[in-house]
């Protein structure tokens, strides 16, 4: 870790002639053209689900597929509803268990695991070690293999058919520890220790002062925890068909075959969609962090 | 003599007890003040005992066992294991495939994501989380591999195949995935695009907390371009975040398995897209062989773990 001298307040800078610092015309050219070619091709998913779910039918049916649509419809979304509105039961039952589930599954995470991480980084006490690298040996075990005597856990512990069948074991990933561990590292022992002498409780530090300096991790945290609960079907633990989540009523709808083929197109889209716009949420706000104040003064 | 050094030892002994006495009495202190800590830590460390290190635990009991998932597990020592290294041919594919894809993609898919993940730094504000979409795509979006399908697509409408054939340089269009030379390869370059992922996230974010006013001073120290900034100060700035990273892509390049089975399905063609995962996905969801299938996985963590311990040791040297 630097030195205090180092972290003291910075200097108003213009950012706009720091810019200037060590860039070439024909650097910036290059990494432009660079980055065009590579993201036509990374983009091709995105705007493959977009077109599919605007295509007519026959037009999804075509041989050899088309990228781009021709007569775009929202035929797909309508059928979608029609299909959605004769579900078992009430759609909005689903997007509700899909709103617990995701909201506390990646709250509880990110919160969890954060607290975890901050004596991980910053404190010195005995079993230090081996219990973080117990958390990254961890994620190098098959999770296959673990799903039985996890199911069989869950049962023991009653949570079968419950929401916190898939909330719990949410909250103790091992990758949100290590992320928000290495990000809670490289925060200056003398901002902490400030804070301590102000008289903060290390709970009050922990809240003031590391987790609005680690913005960009939990925001990131967030960005991989709500994909992972937004594509959770629920299908080994939830048995009731009013605790099952969206993702799960959406495939259901997607497994009736060709004639579903235009509402299935809308629902790749959906699934897609709503991480996306999550993902930008919180992206632009992980750029803000930088904009508006200097991570480490 | 002998009566000495008798006396020595016991001596050393009392001395080594009286130690051992000290520490553990400050180490009782130290667990005592160190209260907080524990008391953040409590939450998850519940729940990670409870789905991670229990699970864990009884898979790798259950690798002793054979376990058919109907009838209660028997006892068989180091059988599965002995099959695996002895009488398992396919598994010996699977490994040797599984290595030579993480030789590549690992290293490779790591680069591209500190690579890109710099490139798009360069870049500001609504561009910037626009550009940031795009390379994530193939991560965010589920069916990424539909577009692979077509574009891999046997008859002379795939576009790969197409494009070939209309610039003459094959005459018949190519059963990609069906052609035993040609899965690997296609595997590694899918897995190349979809390599932008949880790590290249996290290098972004990482990105953003190195302190602006280094690059100031290094270029006063004379960094010349941008090229030596990232070498001397970017990178040993977010070393804890490039730490991060290579675990991420050690787990994913040793674990592949999605991309396998989607493209080259599982059995592929002459197992030339078999790798440990899905072999071992094979004996635990098709066959029913939990206890193999957990050896299978036991071997692969020991795999990753050391594997890791190298990398990190590699890591350390960033920046020098």
């Amino acid at each position: 870790m630097a030195s205090t001298a180092e972290y003291k307040k910075p200097k108003k800078v213009n950012y706009k002639k720091q810019k200037q610092l060590n860039r070439s015309k024909a650097g910036n050219g290059l990494l432009f053209f660079l980055m065009f070619i590579c993201g036509i091709f990374m983009a091709l998913p995105l705007v493959m689900i977009v077109n599919n779910a605007l295509k007519p039918l026959d037009e999804i049916f075509q041989y050899p597929p088309k990228v781009f649509v021709k007569n775009p419809t929202s035929e797909n979304f309508t059928d979608l509803f029609v299909l959605m509105n004769d579900s078992w039961v009430p759609f909005s039952r689903y997007i509700l268990n899909t709103i617990i589930i995701t909201a506390s599954g990646t709250v509880g995470h990110v919160i969890v695991a954060s607290f975890a991480a901050y004596p991980l980084a910053k404190h010195n006490f005995p079993g230090k070690k081996i219990i973080f690298g117990l958390v990254v040996l961890s994620m190098m075990f098959s999770y296959t293999v673990t799903q039985i005597p996890n199911y069989m856990i869950i049962t023991w512990l009653g949570l079968n058919n419950t929401y916190l069948a898939l909330i719990l074991p949410a909250w103790q990933y091992g990758m949100g520890l290590y992320l928000m561990k290495q990000f809670m590292e490289q925060i200056p022992d003398s901002l902490l220790e400030s804070s301590r002498l102000d008289g903060a409780s290390e709970f009050k530090t922990f809240w003031t002062m590391v987790m609005p300096n680690v913005k960009p991790a939990w925001l990131t945290l967030a960005i991989f925890q709500f994909q992972q609960m937004w594509g959770q079907t629920g299908n080994q633990f939830l048995r009731s068909e009013e605790l099952k989540p969206l993702q799960y009523s959406l495939q259901q709808i997607t497994q009736g075959g060709t004639a579903r083929a235009g509402a299935a197109a809308a629902v790749s889209f959906i699934i897609a969609a709503i991480p996306i716009i999550f993902f930008l949420i919180c992206q632009s706000n992980v750029i803000e962090t930088m904009t508006t104040s200097g991570m480490k003064d | 003599m002998a009566k000495n050094t008798v006396a020595n030892i016991t001596e050393n002994n009392t001395d080594a007890n009286m130690e051992k006495a000290k520490m553990q009495g400050r180490l009782w202190f130290r667990i005592k003040k160190s209260k907080t800590s524990y008391l953040m830590l409590a939450p998850y460390l519940i729940l990670f005992t409870f789905f991670t290190i229990a699970p864990v635990l009884v898979s790798m009991g259950f690798s002793f066992t054979y376990f058919n998932m109907l009838e209660a597990p028997t006892f068989v020592g180091w059988k599965n294991y002995i099959k695996l290294f002895l009488d398992d041919d396919i598994f010996m594919i699977a490994l040797k495939n599984t290595l030579l894809f993480a030789v590549i993609t690992g290293p490779a898919s790591y680069l591209l994501c500190v690579l890109f993940a710099w490139i798009i730094n360069e870049f500001k504000g609504k561009l910037r989380a626009f550009l940031t979409l795009i390379f994530y795509a193939p991560s965010i979006c589920g069916q990424a591999y539909l577009v692979w399908n077509i574009i891999l697509n046997p008859g002379k409408t795939g576009w790969l195949n197409g494009i070939l054939i209309k610039w003459g340089f094959i005459d018949e269009p190519i059963l990609w995935m069906q052609t035993e030379k040609y899965v690997l390869p296609v595997l590694v370059i899918v897995q190349l695009w979809l390599s932008l992922g949880t790590g290249f996230l996290s290098f972004i974010a990482g990105l953003q907390t190195v302190d602006k006013s280094l690059y100031e001073a290094a270029a006063m120290d004379g960094v010349k371009n941008r090229w030596q900034e990232l070498w001397y100060v970017t990178l040993p700035s977010m070393k804890p975040q490039l730490m991060f990273g290579a675990v991420m892509q050690i787990t994913q390049s040793f674990a592949v398995a999605d991309i396998s089975i989607q493209l080259a399905g599982n059995p592929s063609v002459n197992y030339a897209g078999a790798t440990v995962t899905t072999h071992l996905l094979d004996y635990g969801t098709t066959r029913f062989e939990m206890g193999y299938a957990s050896a299978i996985a036991t071997v692969l963590f020991l795999l990753m773990v050391g594997t890791n311990k190298l990398v990190q040791k590699i890591l350390g040297r960033v920046g020098e």
